[in-house]
């Protein structure tokens, strides 16, 4: 088993002729996700050939994509400025699961976006996120799929790399993962921490949960709090931006310490009080998961 | 982006919120010159991007325009928290009957763009919060509808009870409003919102603050970016599209992915080291971002050691091998270099590093280690 994506993963791919889009369709068709249709305004009837020879239909319209070959997964690699309309036309044509890659969406037409995705009962995933992954099965996103192996570990971070590097040293000490997602590093994000907390606590798979956070905002802390109520599975936190001066955007346009609140101190301290096992560095991680798992 | 205080009131001006007339002088004569033209008493207001500009010694009031160019002889030159003052406003002195805060903010818990409003202005409203949170009342406005006018009225309301007061302010309240949306703003800020003695109500202070990513639809408001404001450093890595932030240890590093290259930071740390940057080359693994990236990372004297740290996924390790052998023909660099590049083309990697003289490692921590023993041993 597995969150979000499974054997039944429908995709289209919004912006697939584009730089990122077409390199990643690529990737996900090799990785064997079922890529059932590209978008790109202008393009519709003309066919993406993926790298290993697999050839997509495109069309103008995601609604066309959703009438015509039954997606249900959308992933998004439009540029900044088209974006949340992308993520709008995608919940608008029925997409249930919407992925957004793009980094730098303004932060007041995500505003707009992800509460038009809940109000048409979909779920939105980033953006500014490298989307999820269920290993052996499918991936929608950016995620390396060789760094992944299938498992009992459901992995959630704010982050891109600093996931793969703790993904990575979980697969070479040979303990895979139910599904990795990222949630993106901004400030307003379709599916949070206790989202996806609560998805990996339903899944009968998913045996301990990792999850990494870093400074900026209280996600981090409700989650805790929430986890400790609901959750029956163990959790392992690692926060980044111990260092992280305050009043300072470090990278991702969420990761900003406001006046004392935010702080990786503060959400550690978090995790702590809720029952959830801190890492220290990166490769502890590895460490208190093989410990959650008695192996 | 934040942007001074004379151009948040500009953008005001245009969204129809009262902003006392004034302009901005780099010199004791030019100030001079707008105190005789706006007549009677001015204020005259440090630009610069702080708080604390009042205790600081850099706002005063001036009777006279001798005055008024003495005080800017004064304040020009001056630091504030580090920050050299380079313009002064100079500004109408309006007489005040009461002081209110104003401010919106993007609550990140709803997702929404939050109003606070408070009876108590001109004082630190993170303070006010504090201490005494029912004097300050919250609005999280829909973004599906906007600010209602019974939302405006209702925080107008509760700063004022005199009627005339309170149709002012309901203005003001959807003026904000809209000059928060239409620039995109992350924080837009009136402290005090006064009332003068005749019962006109009036922004004497504004601060905002614009979200970065929206500013490839705002070209005029990407022009009020004081590039005097920011560290050079940082101006060159905005340009060269690299996410950089300046810090005060001995250990350069250069690392893919925001989180990471936090999580790299705070490991120099835990092994007694300390991080001399915050530097994030991004997905893409265009060689010439390696160049640029290293060129920053030695214009910094304190810099004893350098640190790469590269998990390659989307990004290429043998285009970052390829750069870093780049940068070192093209530009001088003393401090070593030690280099962990794991991940997508790996091997390639570390063969053109090899080539070129460089070691390389695979594991994090160790390359880590080893770059904070040889900035402690230089």
């Amino acid at each position: 088993m597995s969150i979000f994506i499974d054997d039944s993963t429908r995709l289209v791919v919004q912006g697939i002729t584009g730089r990122d889009g077409s390199f990643h369709t690529s990737q996900m068709v090799e990785y064997g996700t079922q890529v059932v249709a590209g978008v790109t305004p202008g393009k519709g009837g003309q066919h993406f050939t993926a790298q290993n020879g697999t050839r997509i239909p495109i069309f103008n319209t995601v609604e066309e994509a959703v009438e015509q070959e039954g997606a249900n997964t959308a992933a998004v690699y439009v540029p900044p400025a088209f974006a949340a309309g992308a993520v709008m036309e995608a919940a608008d044509a029925g997409i249930a699961f919407v992925v957004a890659i793009t980094e730098g969406i303004p932060v007041l037409d995500m505003t707009r976006a992800a509460q038009f995705v809940r109000d048409r009962g979909a779920r939105l995933l980033g953006p500014n996120c490298p989307g999820a992954i269920t290993p052996g099965v499918a991936k929608v996103g950016i995620i390396p799929g060789q760094i992944t192996t299938p498992g009992p570990v459901g992995v959630v971070s704010r982050s891109g790399t600093l996931t793969y590097e703790a993904v990575a040293q979980l697969t070479a000490a040979g303990i895979g993962q139910t599904t990795c997602v990222g949630i993106g590093g901004d400030p307003v994000i379709g599916t949070d921490f206790i989202d996806t907390l609560r998805a990996f606590g339903e899944d009968p798979d998913t045996e301990a949960v990792v999850m990494i956070g870093e400074i900026g905002g209280t996600d981090e802390q409700e989650a805790a709090a929430w986890a400790r109520e609901n959750l029956e599975i163990p959790v392992v936190g690692f926060i980044a931006g111990q260092t992280a001066p305050p009043g300072r955007r470090m990278g991702h346009a969420g990761a900003i310490i406001s006046g004392s609140s935010g702080t990786a101190e503060e959400k550690m301290k978090a995790f702590e009080e809720n029952g959830i096992a801190v890492a220290r560095r990166p490769v502890d991680i590895r460490d208190l998961v093989r410990e959650c798992l008695g192996t | 982006m934040d942007i001074h205080e004379y151009q948040a009131k500009e953008l005001f001006r245009a969204a129809g919120i009262p902003v006392p007339p004034g302009r901005v002088a780099t010199t004791p004569d030019e100030a001079r010159a707008i105190a005789e033209e706006l007549g009677g008493s001015v204020v005259v207001k440090a630009q610069v991007h702080s708080g604390g500009r009042g205790k600081a010694g850099g706002v005063k009031l001036a009777t006279s325009p001798d005055e008024a160019a003495s005080h800017a002889e004064a304040i020009l030159g001056m630091s504030i928290r580090g920050l050299e003052v380079k313009q002064v406003l100079v500004t109408v002195a309006e007489d005040i009957a009461s002081e209110a805060y104003v401010g919106i903010l993007v609550d990140r818990a709803t997702q929404r763009p939050m109003f606070m409003v408070s009876a108590e202005g001109g004082v630190d409203i993170e303070e006010v919060a504090a201490t005494n949170p029912d004097a300050i009342r919250k609005l999280r406005v829909d973004p599906r509808y906007g600010l209602l006018p019974h939302q405006a009225y209702g925080l107008a309301n509760f700063l004022y009870t005199d009627p005339g007061q309170v149709k002012q302010a309901t203005r003001i309240m959807a003026q904000l409003y809209n000059a928060f949306v239409e620039n995109s703003c992350s924080m837009a800020e009136i402290n005090p919102l006064i009332v003068t003695p005749n019962g006109e109500v009036k922004a004497i202070d504004a601060k905002v603050s614009i979200d970065e990513s929206a500013l490839f639809r705002l070209p005029e408001v990407e022009k009020l970016r004081d590039l005097d404001a920011e560290p050079p450093a940082e101006t060159r890595a905005r340009e060269a599209g690299l996410s950089f932030v300046k810090l005060d240890g001995n250990v350069g590093c250069c690392v893919n992915g925001a989180g990471l290259a936090m999580a790299t930071m705070d490991l120099v740390k835990t092994y007694g080291g300390e991080p001399a940057n915050f530097l994030d080359i991004g997905g893409s693994s265009n060689p010439d971002k390696v160049v640029a990236a290293l060129e920053i990372i030695t214009a910094d004297p304190n810099v004893k050691a350098i640190l790469f740290n590269i998990f390659g996924g989307i990004t290429r390790c043998d285009d970052v091998a390829r750069g870093i052998v780049e940068a070192s023909k093209r530009i001088r660099i003393e401090p070593p270099i030690v280099i962990r590049l794991t991940g997508t083309n790996e091997a390639e990697a570390l063969e053109i590093l090899s080539e070129a003289g460089f070691s390389a490692f695979t594991g994090m921590d160790e390359v880590v280690q080893k770059a904070v023993d040889l900035a402690a041993q230089a």
